[in-house]
């Protein structure tokens, strides 16, 4: 009798396949590793032999520089890879370019690990690919009921507008620097935004690395390059500790937004001194978790990171069994 | 509804009042009627229901929800109305998404148990923003950091008219305002401000110069008083209507309904109110135990009886006296106070001077008696009119020289806004000894103005360069004997506190000077406010 466990079980350094002697976003250096997605505490340097996408194996080249780790293998997505007796395919996960759910499969048994993965469209990278599986492995990094992303081109219409109410101020909108940013200006220029878009000299390299991959992100400058009062009117991104930092000073009386699943609560825009929330997530929502693991239906689901106590509760509640596995080191988004 | 929760959600996190301006006044000039004048009347504080108790929306979202799931959801949120508008699960197609004037028409012809059956039905409909508004219109009271007076100069700015002039005919006005709007659009004439009762916008001072202004006025022209320390009222009875209005229009008519009672002339008085005992002002600190009370009882009514000290005389029987000459008006002023059977009315005497040397002794040095807790002078011209607003040169105000401490800077918290990236909210402390008798320093106070940019920008180095530790956007700063910054600490009056741990509170805290010379060491010890306060209580 195969069980789950004997094929994929955590550990501190993050969840281990013994049959294939692999980590998966480990976060510590490790031998072996499979790697979903770019964000810094899933995609860790000094690893021994990495497995990722081509996309991903590019951010952390940009990142850690070209020696990361010591060997690299590039899957593109739906190729299956074997690791001594399993196979492992990466599939899209609709989070950010090049992030991948990691399907393993062993005699006959098949789990996915999600990574992180939202549902809905993004013009920066491919959709979701739900995979039936016997055991699904789900973040949960906004698993509560209040979180429920609303339309994202509504949320950047608001920007919008307030752009054209304040004419006499600049909007200095608050971004990860990879895959929010490049989002972030992709919906404006779908909003018809066509001015230059100021950003900061954290965005650039992965602004230019989205580029060379194929996603157009318009005219985009220094934030540095213009006089205080002609950035009046214009729409500047900055990673999110750059907003409140003295470097924000050069702008006139800016309107401080930020793009992010936690604007959805209001106190969380309050301690941040956040003017114009915008609730655009890289992350499944309440109801993107929920309608997943119900279109999946699992044998199982396993939460790695985030609420899991209320996604447990939902699976309860809907008689899927579940466990939390308390996996440690992932943040709560990743703030780069 | 759309428009209004966005209008309300922007005003809750915007801090600038220039930015809530601005955000009043473009929504009423793009809202029809008269969703507008329903959302002006919400946010003047003209309209509230209390449809929805907080037991009632729990139990209906709880029908519809994992009561586990809703409890952790609002464990996490910690605001009731703001977790049932995220958690209430849509019902697409269920409805459209109700106008405001839809839902204030339905809810004023209906009965508690059909309320119910509505307030649902909305929240299916709307969008989580739309709840939110909804919920908090449902609930009575918007807090949205907006005051009245702000949304009536937004309404003033919309129809670029005077703000005074939107004061004094908005109490002969009734939502939805359509009357309002036709005149500010130039689509009729402006309309009656003949209301009985109505409130008329009032006159303030400017503050003196004193190095420029007594050189070059004349005292013979000036009357003086004393500045009474309570809360600045119009007291209206006319037609029959007898109403207490706050300086910026607020009928505070229930809370202060013995006040209201004793109005027994037909008449308008401006006056400061206070708490007078057998004639005796008392402190602050005692008004402030009848003020923003919706409602009062008899025993606090007994403990604090509130009382009137007439400065002017607005209108007398049925005659508008604004026009007279202040002298004029003061003549009527002392026979209609003289009139008053009652002794909540009484009259704020004049002070005779010959030369600004002599005010200014009489100002340094106040007699025994109220005068001790007078907070300053006013400085009125004979000959003024009563002209609403803050005109230049007819009347002055001219404080007290403010008391003055050194205390040391403790904690610094972000700004917002303008000053989101300064850290410029500064909570200051002085020295005391700890139950052990070491030498610590206890907070006293908070201030965030007094300074210039510029200073904001050095103390704002300094906060950053002496960070002890940090608490989300606060930064306790080193502040020991040899080590740290020193504020000159300016305010108009201590009050015992049981809120704070020092045992005092101040009254309108400023940083007046930045000490960079001094040593925290010398700055001033508790025991210092401990006399202040002493003294004030014991005048």
């Amino acid at each position: 009798m195969i069980r789950p466990q004997d094929l994929l079980c955590p550990r501190s350094e993050g969840l281990y396949c013994p049959p294939g002697d692999f980590y998966i976003d480990p976060v510590r250096p490790v031998a072996r590793a499979v790697i979903t997605h770019g964000h810094a505490d899933h995609a860790r340097a000094g690893h021994g032999a990495v497995l990722a996408t081509p996309e991903t194996l590019d951010i952390m080249g940009e990142r850690y520089g070209l020696g990361f780790a010591e060997t690299t293998q590039a899957a593109a997505y739906g190729e299956a890879v074997p690791r001594d007796e399993v196979e492992v395919t990466l599939v899209p996960a609709g989070h950010v370019l090049g992030s991948a759910q990691a399907v393993v499969r062993w005699k006959g048994l098949t789990m996915v690990v999600s990574g992180d993965y939202k549902r809905r469209r993004d013009p920066t990278c491919p959709a979701f690919e739900p995979v039936p599986c016997d055991v699904f492995i789900s973040e949960a990094t906004f698993g509560l009921p209040v979180f429920r992303h609303p339309d994202d081109r509504e949320e950047i219409s608001r920007l919008l507008r307030s752009v054209a109410q304040f004419p006499e101020r600049s909007h200095l909108v608050g971004v990860y620097a990879l895959g929010k940013a490049q989002r972030v200006i992709r919906l404006l220029r779908e909003a018809g935004w066509e001015r230059p878009i100021f950003v900061h000299g954290a965005l650039e390299r992965l602004n230019a690395l989205y580029e060379r991959h194929g996603v157009d992100l318009g005219p985009l400058e220094p934030a540095t390059s213009a006089r205080k009062q002609d950035f009046a009117g214009q729409i500047i991104l900055a990673p999110p500790s750059a907003t409140q930092d003295r470097w924000s000073r050069r702008f006139p009386d800016p309107v401080l937004a930020f793009a992010s699943g936690w604007m959805q609560v209001r106190a969380r825009a309050r301690q941040r001194g956040v003017e114009l929330p915008l609730v655009i997530s890289d992350h499944a929502d309440w109801d993107e978790l929920t309608s997943t693991v119900d279109e999946l239906r699992p044998g199982e689901l396993w939460i790695t990171h985030g609420r899991e106590e209320a996604l447990a509760r939902w699976c309860e509640l809907h008689g899927v069994p579940a466990r939390a596995l308390a996996l440690v080191g992932y943040e709560e988004e990743d703030d780069d | 509804m759309r428009a209004f929760a966005e209008l309300l959600d922007r005003l809750s996190l915007t801090g600038s009042r220039n930015a809530k301006l601005t955000l009043v006044r473009d929504y009423l000039k793009e809202t029809p009627d008269p969703d507008r004048g329903w959302a002006l009347a919400a946010l003047t504080g003209d309209l509230a229901f209390d449809a929805a108790k907080p037991a009632f929306i729990r139990k209906a979202v709880e029908a519809r929800m994992d009561p586990q799931l809703f409890g952790w959801s609002y464990d996490y949120v910690g605001d009731l109305a703001e977790t049932v508008a995220l958690v209430w699960p849509a019902k697409p197609g269920a409805n459209r998404e109700p106008e405001l004037s839809e839902v204030v028409d339905a809810l004023r012809g209906a009965s508690r148990a059909e309320v119910q059956t509505l307030i649902e039905g909305w929240l299916d409909a709307l969008q989580p923003t739309g709840r939110w508004a909804l919920l908090k219109l449902m609930t009575g009271g918007l807090r949205v950091g907006l005051t009245a007076r702000l949304a009536k100069r937004a309404v003033a700015e919309m129809g670029g008219v005077e703000p005074a002039e939107i004061e004094e005919l908005w109490h002969a006005l009734d939502p939805p305002y359509e009357d309002l709007f036709a005149w500010l659009e130039g689509r009729s004439d402006r309309p009656s401000s003949e209301n009985p009762g109505r409130f008329r916008p009032a006159m303030l001072a400017q503050a003196i110069d004193e190095a420029v202004d007594f050189a070059r006025l004349d005292p013979a022209d000036y009357a003086a008083e004393w500045k009474w320390d309570g809360i600045r009222v119009q007291a209206v009875n006319e037609g029959g209507v007898r109403r207490l209005y706050t300086r910026t229009g607020d009928d505070i008519s229930k809370t202060f309904p013995d006040v209201v009672d004793a109005l027994d002339q037909e008449g308008v008085i401006d006056g400061e109110l206070l708490v007078l005992r057998d004639g005796k002002v008392a402190s602050f600190a005692d008004l402030q135990q009848r003020l923003n009370r919706k409602t009062v009882d008899a025993r606090t009514m007994a403990a604090f009886p509130a009382g009137i000290r007439a400065y002017d005389l607005l209108s007398e029987g049925a005659e508008d006296t604004r026009t007279l000459p202040f002298a004029e008006r003061r003549k009527r002023l002392e026979a209609f106070v003289a009139r008053e059977a009652t002794s909540r009315i009484d009259l704020s005497p004049m002070q005779p001077f010959a030369s600004w040397a002599e005010i200014a002794a009489l100002r340094a040095t106040p007699p025994a008696g109220d005068p001790q807790v007078a907070e300053g002078l006013m400085l009125k011209r004979w000959d003024s009119i009563y002209e609403a607003g803050r005109p230049k040169g007819p009347w002055f105000k001219w404080k007290r020289d403010p008391f003055l401490i050194d205390a040391v800077l403790m904690y610094a918290q972000r700004g917002h806004g303008k000053r989101s990236s300064f850290y410029s909210d500064y909570t200051f402390g002085v020295w005391t000894e700890d139950d052990g008798g070491k030498r610590v320093l206890t907070p006293v106070g908070k201030a965030y103005f007094g300074f210039t940019d510029d200073e904001l920008k050095q103390i704002d180095k300094h906060v950053r360069d002496n960070t002890v530790e940090r608490f989300g956007p606060v930064r306790s700063v080193r502040a020991e004997p040899l080590s740290g910054l020193v504020f000159e600490v300016a305010f108009e009056g201590l009050q015992r506190s049981t809120r704070h741990k020092s045992g005092v509170a101040m009254r309108f805290p400023r940083i007046s000077r930045i000490r960079w010379d001094k040593p925290p060491g010398e700055a001033d010890e508790l025991t210092t406010l401990a006399r202040m306060l002493e003294q004030m209580e014991g005048r």
